[in-house]
């Protein structure tokens, strides 16, 4: 096409704080063309988007490098506000819609038709009365714009998603002047019927002149329905091309990549493993955001297992639903006992621990002392830790046990703390990780659930902390079961590696295999889908 | 009470549960007003009067409703304003229908200032906002008793020896308001079978309801919808939410200036320091009587809720008398019933919510399990 | 500068003005000719008052409960505990045993009732409370109307029935604490040793508690609910729990409060009883999600020392009494203080 792009990045990068996220990131969008936006979490998506859309979060860390020329003329938006009066919508993946008003009501929100009247003089414009019949009209219009059939005066609390998604999109093209849309996994929550009328509603919107971003991770529909896709990793295009001549198996091996080298260190010795200690069977868990649909699997006594797969794919839930913190159902068997669901009491006390991803909302209480946090959880499961007073009728604290444990372990993990006494607040992203991981270890556990344990810590802490898992692994062969968006970290300390796709275990592959191999596991590519990929 | 249609059925049950409160309350004054001995004209009076006295009250209440923010007990607050402006035209002894235009003059731009500054805090303390407001009422109380018990008569001057207190500043405890009693109430003289209708004030409510319809279909109403319904979408949508949030305080305790002037104008005298401190809360439990909930509520609720909270009022110290002997048991049968009917209707509203989210949470399961 | 600033800061502004503005009356007492031992003796007595209704907010702040503004619940089992020890005609330490003795059950039964309501509306305790507060109050006074006491001091003279509004309890228990162990240091001033030493055997129990297993895991509840239930622990169970202990610390607060006070005042007495407690507790340095004892010996006495001084320094320096002023503003303002400094908490 010899027409001028719409959209041009020309050498973006981005560092936080000295951690570079971006790096020399170019391409450019002609009218009504759809790019397929490819890569693992973490790879950049999101800082790319929020540059673009000039979310505050990136000026005020020091803006960002390059150019970005939107119509021709180098632009800066200032918010998504401000980006949107440019012609610059986006759809985002948790919906942005309000429940009690109507579709056409929220596909004009805050845009609507006023009729005039008197009192603006005196009260302003938002005094001016909305005008019902034309909202009505404009809001019937874009959802036919779309495709689809949904009534405009439904209301969106009694939609089902899809409908949701859609009337989402409807505003974005409402706006008089949309000319490139930003849909972010817009076909994660579809059923499939409704993820193929999405993708027709997007070439036809791209037949009409509008550009689309398209991000997804459904590899197939990038190249049914983008012209041209790229895909990013650490922060660097590192794949691009035709969207009608791509393979499959080349995008995901680009998109997971990285050198094999660190992995050399863990395929050691060809470790021997016993009979499960852990069976799932079926097991299914409502953890929003993360809800795993059906896990069949048994997991080896004194294995490092990793469970691994992208956000939002239901890797968290497993780990969650076996607690007890989620509701679930299916049979969890454990040392050849039922585990109760929905019961956090069933499962710590048959000796499973579980370190949280989430640190502080699930796994400290920040505001007490790094000594009551170590020991809180065998001090309530396991009465350790405590003194009888008064011939039994009180049971007390154990200051000095309490002392003794958390000198224990700030020497053996090396946590750095002025003592036990100090709040676990005062301490560091990697040491209340540390903090969590002795929590988990005090209670002696022989099967230990550890979330992402390296998330948002420094890279010296992370070695610390891998370190620490695979030793406990093998000095007390705790069975242990690490979840982590890094595909690296579990390659380097597992055993096996099990990968979790729209909820369910799409294969389980061992820490060497090729990377591709991970790639398509991923991206749910080999699913039922494998012929398909064969052409 | 039978709804019929096709599916009679179902629609009686959604009628029972979501009118439960004033039908709980139909049936108590069923029981209570033969006991009570009134007599059916001076009740259809007595309720005239308390409608026109009460009603503006609790429609200052509606706005906050919508905007998300809950029962506004800081509307305490304009009710202080009000009898500022009562105290001051009292003063300066202006009568009749141009003394009660003044004291709302007085009160407006006082109501508008303590709503901008109740509206900036309970944005401060959002998804708190009742206990916040109704904290922030006694607050202020403290600072209008500062005003009018030490400023008045020595900062603010005072002329009428009749307004202050014997030490030469403050106000009295009880205001007359003859000067202006009752001049809207009787503005235009109607009366149907001996039963006087205030019609003066009737106008003035009708014309406040449809300024509150009116004021829904507006640009500003349909914000404030949204704002209510959800913040967060409503501000990546570019709507101002904090400043929406603080305008829909800013009217209903200016409304609530205006509501307590019509009330003490129907009254006629004013207890300085204590008329206002009862004012949300009557106001409160009349809207809740009236099937209101802390989310939603509309005209018919305010005008059912005043009709039915007043007519228990009215009726059962009296019905407390003939039934055990005792006047006083009524009238603490009637306090317990007002404090009471919030109570529930707060368990209520919250025990919804809980189980809305419950259910919310339950809807994100993958419809495949 | 820096320093104070930081120190301000780490204690919050009203809380310095506070203290700095009680500092200011005692200095100024004795320049208005305000006997300064007389203060203090006044101040201690209220101190000994209020000392384990403050202590009431501990348990349910300390377990995520918020302010408890249904202290009146509590105030409410004391009351009958108070009343029915003197239909028995118990006088002395028995009498005001007794009436503990009767309080309590009340207390836990009322606190049960009471928790397992606000286990149904998490986030919202603090409104509810307020009003179920309100309403038991207002229930409580038909109550007191009908209930069959018959003690002739304590129902109304010309009906027989019905039990008056305020009852002097000064022939039975009255004082029994206070006076116990009383320490006459001058004329103006005694020490209520007994009721100072109960208020710290309260102390000793709720801070014992909290050491103990089921404390702790209470603590918990607390600061974090997500944790606690991660470690195994029934949220609801602890609520409730606090709760009853909340509602129960709250009846023996008022029959201490009685002892001292000599009467027990029935009907709208315990209405606003929640308030100054609130106000006392946050003064003392506590926040919405947590509460230490320190917090309640400091903010009893700052709060107390205020309405003790107040009516006399500022009486005398204005010839005004602008102390019933003072104190809604004081404590109303603390409260609103408190509540909006929650969020900043949270949204972080």
């Amino acid at each position: 096409m010899t027409t001028e792009p719409l959209l041009s990045m020309e050498g973006v990068g981005k560092a936080f704080y000295g951690n570079r996220v971006l790096r020399d990131v170019n391409f450019s969008l002609a009218p009504g063309e759809i790019l397929g936006l490819v890569g693992e979490n973490g790879a950049g998506k999101s800082t790319l988007m929020n540059i673009l859309f000039g979310m505050p979060v990136i000026a005020e860390t020091g803006g960002y490098e390059g150019t970005i020329r939107f119509q021709g003329r180098p632009v800066s938006f200032s918010g998504p506000l401000d980006a949107l009066d440019a012609g610059i919508g986006m759809v985002h993946q948790e919906f942005s819609l309000i429940p009690g008003f109507s579709a056409a009501e929220n596909i004009v929100l805050n845009r609507e038709s006023l009729k005039s009247s008197l009192l603006v003089e005196v009260f302003g414009e938002r005094i001016r009365p909305v005008d019902r019949g034309e909202i009505f009209r404009r809001g019937k219009g874009a959802i036919e714009k779309l495709g689809v059939s949904i009534g405009p005066d439904m209301l969106v609390s009694e939609m089902p998603v899809g409908h949701k998604q859609f009337t989402e999109i409807a505003r974005e093209i409402e706006k008089a002047d949309t000319k490139l849309l930003v849909l972010d996994e817009p076909t994660a929550v579809l059923t499939e019927s409704e993820a193929a009328i999405l993708l027709e509603s997007m070439r036809r919107l791209a037949s009409e002149g509008i550009s689309i971003i398209f991000i997804s991770h459904r590899l197939q529909e990038i190249i049914d329905v983008c012209d041209r896709y790229i895909v990013l990793r650490d922060g660097e295009v590192v794949k691009e091309g035709e969207a009608k001549t791509a393979d499959l198996r080349d995008i995901a091996r680009a998109m997971v990549g990285r050198s094999v080298a660190a992995v050399e260190s863990s395929g050691d010795e060809g470790r021997a493993f016993g009979e499960p200690i852990l069976s799932l069977d079926r097991l299914w868990v409502d953890m929003p955001g993360e809800t795993v649909r059906e896990i069949t699997l048994d997991v080896r006594r004194g294995e490092i297992l990793g469970i691994g797969g992208l956000a939002g794919q239901g890797k968290l839930g497993i780990a969650n639903g076996i607690m007890g913190l989620f509701p679930a159902g299916g049979t969890v068997t454990f040392e050849g006992c039922p585990i109760t669901l929905n019961d956090p009491r069933s499962a710590l006390s048959s000796g499973i621990a579980f370190v949280s991803e989430d640190r502080r909302g699930v796994g400290l209480l920040l505001e007490e002392p790094i000594k009551l946090n170590i020991a809180f959880t065998a001090l309530q499961m396991q009465n350790r830790f405590l003194k009888k007073r008064f011939g039994g009728l009180l049971t007390w604290r154990d200051e000095d046990a309490l002392d003794e444990l958390a000198r224990e372990y700030i020497e053996s993990l090396a946590i750095r703390c002025v003592s036990g006494d100090q709040k676990a607040q005062e301490l560091s992203g990697g040491n209340q990780q540390k903090v969590c991981l002795a929590k988990a270890f005090a209670v002696r556990p022989k099967l230990l659930f550890v979330s992402e344990p390296t998330r948002g810590i420094d890279v010296g802490a992370k070695k610390l902390v891998l370190d620490t898992i695979r030793r406990h692994n093998r000095e007390y062969g705790t069975t242990i079961l690490m979840t982590s968006s890094e595909l690296e970290e579990l390659r380097s300390v597992c055993d096996r590696i099990a990968i979790v796709q729209e909820g369910r275990l799409a294969g389980i592959l061992p820490p060497q295999a090729d990377r591709a191999e991970f790639g398509l596991l991923l991206l749910g590519a080999t699913r039922g889908t494998t012929g398909e990929v064969a052409s | 009470m039978k709804k019929t249609g096709l599916d009679g059925t179902f629609r009686l049950d959604r009628f029972l549960l979501t009118n439960l409160v004033p039908l709980l309350f139909i049936g108590l004054s069923a029981v209570a007003i033969p006991i009570s001995q009134f007599s059916g004209a001076y009740l259809v009076q007595e309720m005239m009067i308390r409608l026109a006295r009460n009603s503006f009250l609790v429609l200052s209440l509606l706005i906050p409703i919508i905007a998300g923010m809950g029962l506004n007990f800081g509307m305490v607050l304009g009710a202080m304003a009000g009898q500022i402006g009562l105290i001051l035209i009292t003063d300066w002894m202006i009568l009749g229908l141009p003394g009660l235009t003044l004291a709302a003059l007085i009160a407006t731009p006082i109501a508008m200032v303590l709503g901008w500054m109740c509206g900036a805090i309970l944005n401060r303390a959002k998804g708190r906002e009742m206990v916040t407001s109704y904290i922030l009422g006694f607050f202020i109380n403290g600072l209008y008793q500062l005003v009018v018990l030490y400023g008045f008569g020595k900062v603010v001057p005072i002329k009428s020896a009749d307004l202050v207190l014997s030490r030469g500043f403050g106000v009295r405890n009880a205001v007359n308001l003859l000067g202006i009693r009752n001049c809207l109430d009787n503005l235009i003289p109607l009366s149907i079978q001996g039963i006087r209708v205030p019609l003066g004030t009737f106008l003035v409510i009708g014309l406040f309801c449809l300024f509150i319809v009116w004021f829904r279909r507006t640009k500003l109403g349909q914000d404030m919808r949204a704002v209510g319904q959800d913040m967060d979408v409503a501000r990546s949508a570019g709507i101002p939410v904090e400043r929406t949030r603080i305008v829909s305080i800013v009217i209903s305790t200016v409304l609530a200036a205006y509501g307590q002037i019509i009330f003490l104008q129907n009254i006629g005298t004013m207890n300085t320091y204590n008329s206002h401190e009862q004012a949300g809360m009557f106001a409160i439990a009349a809207l809740l009587v009236g099937g209101a909930s802390v989310a939603r509520a509309t005209l018919p609720n305010v005008f059912v809720g005043v009709i039915l909270f007043h007519l228990m009022f009215v009726v059962s110290p009296m019905a407390g008398k003939y039934l055990i002997g005792e006047a006083q048991l009524g009238e603490y049968f009637r306090v317990f019933v007002s404090y009471g009917i919030i109570a529930v209707s707060l368990v209520l509203y919250e025990w919804r919510r809980a189980r809305d989210r419950a259910y919310a949470r339950r809807s994100l399961r993958g419809g495949e399990v | 500068m820096g320093k104070l600033g930081s120190f301000v800061d780490h204690v919050g502004w009203p809380r310095v003005i506070i203290a700095v503005f009680l500092l200011l009356l005692f200095v100024a007492a004795p320049f208005v000719e305000v006997r300064l031992d007389a203060s203090i003796g006044d101040t201690l007595v209220r101190f000994g008052m209020n000392g384990v209704l403050v202590l009431a907010m501990v348990p349910m702040i300390q377990s995520g409960c918020g302010l408890n503004f249904g202290l009146p619940l509590g105030i409410i089992a004391g009351l009958l505990g108070a009343v029915t020890s003197l239909e028995l005609n118990l006088t002395g330490l028995a009498g005001f045993a007794a009436a503990l003795a009767i309080a309590v059950p009340f207390g836990l039964l009322f606190g049960w009732a009471y928790g397992r309501l606000l286990n149904k509306v998490k986030g919202g305790e603090m409104m509810i409370a307020t009003y179920v507060g309100f309403s038991s109050v207002a229930f409580m006074c038909m109550m007191w109307l009908l209930l069959p006491y018959r003690n002739p001091t304590m129902v109304w003279g010309y009906a027989g029935k019905g039990l008056r509004t305020t009852i002097s309890v000064q022939e039975y228990w009255g004082g029994v604490l206070s006076d116990l162990l009383g320490i006459r240091v001058t004329d103006f001033l005694s020490v209520p040793t007994g009721m100072l030493l109960f208020v710290g055997l309260m102390c000793l129990l709720v801070w014992a508690f909290f050491h103990t297993k089921t404390g702790t895991a209470m603590t918990a509840v607390g600061t974090n609910p997500d944790f606690a239930r991660a470690s195994g622990i029934d949220i609801d169970r602890m609520r409730t729990l606090s709760v009853m202990m909340s509602t129960t610390l709250g009846a023996v607060g008022i029959i201490v409060y009685q002892q001292s006070f000599g009467f027990i005042q029935l009907y709208m007495g315990p209405f606003f009883m929640a308030f100054p407690s609130v106000a006392a507790i946050l003064i003392g340095g506590a926040s919405v999600h947590k509460a230490t004892l320190t917090n309640v010996l400091i903010g009893t006495f700052l709060f107390q020392g205020i309405l003790t001084m107040t009516p006399s320094v500022i009486n005398s320096m204005l010839q005004t009494d602008m102390s019933e002023v003072i104190r809604i503003i004081v404590s109303n303002g603390m409260i609103l203080y408190a509540l909006t400094r929650v969020t900043r908490v949270n949204s972080k």
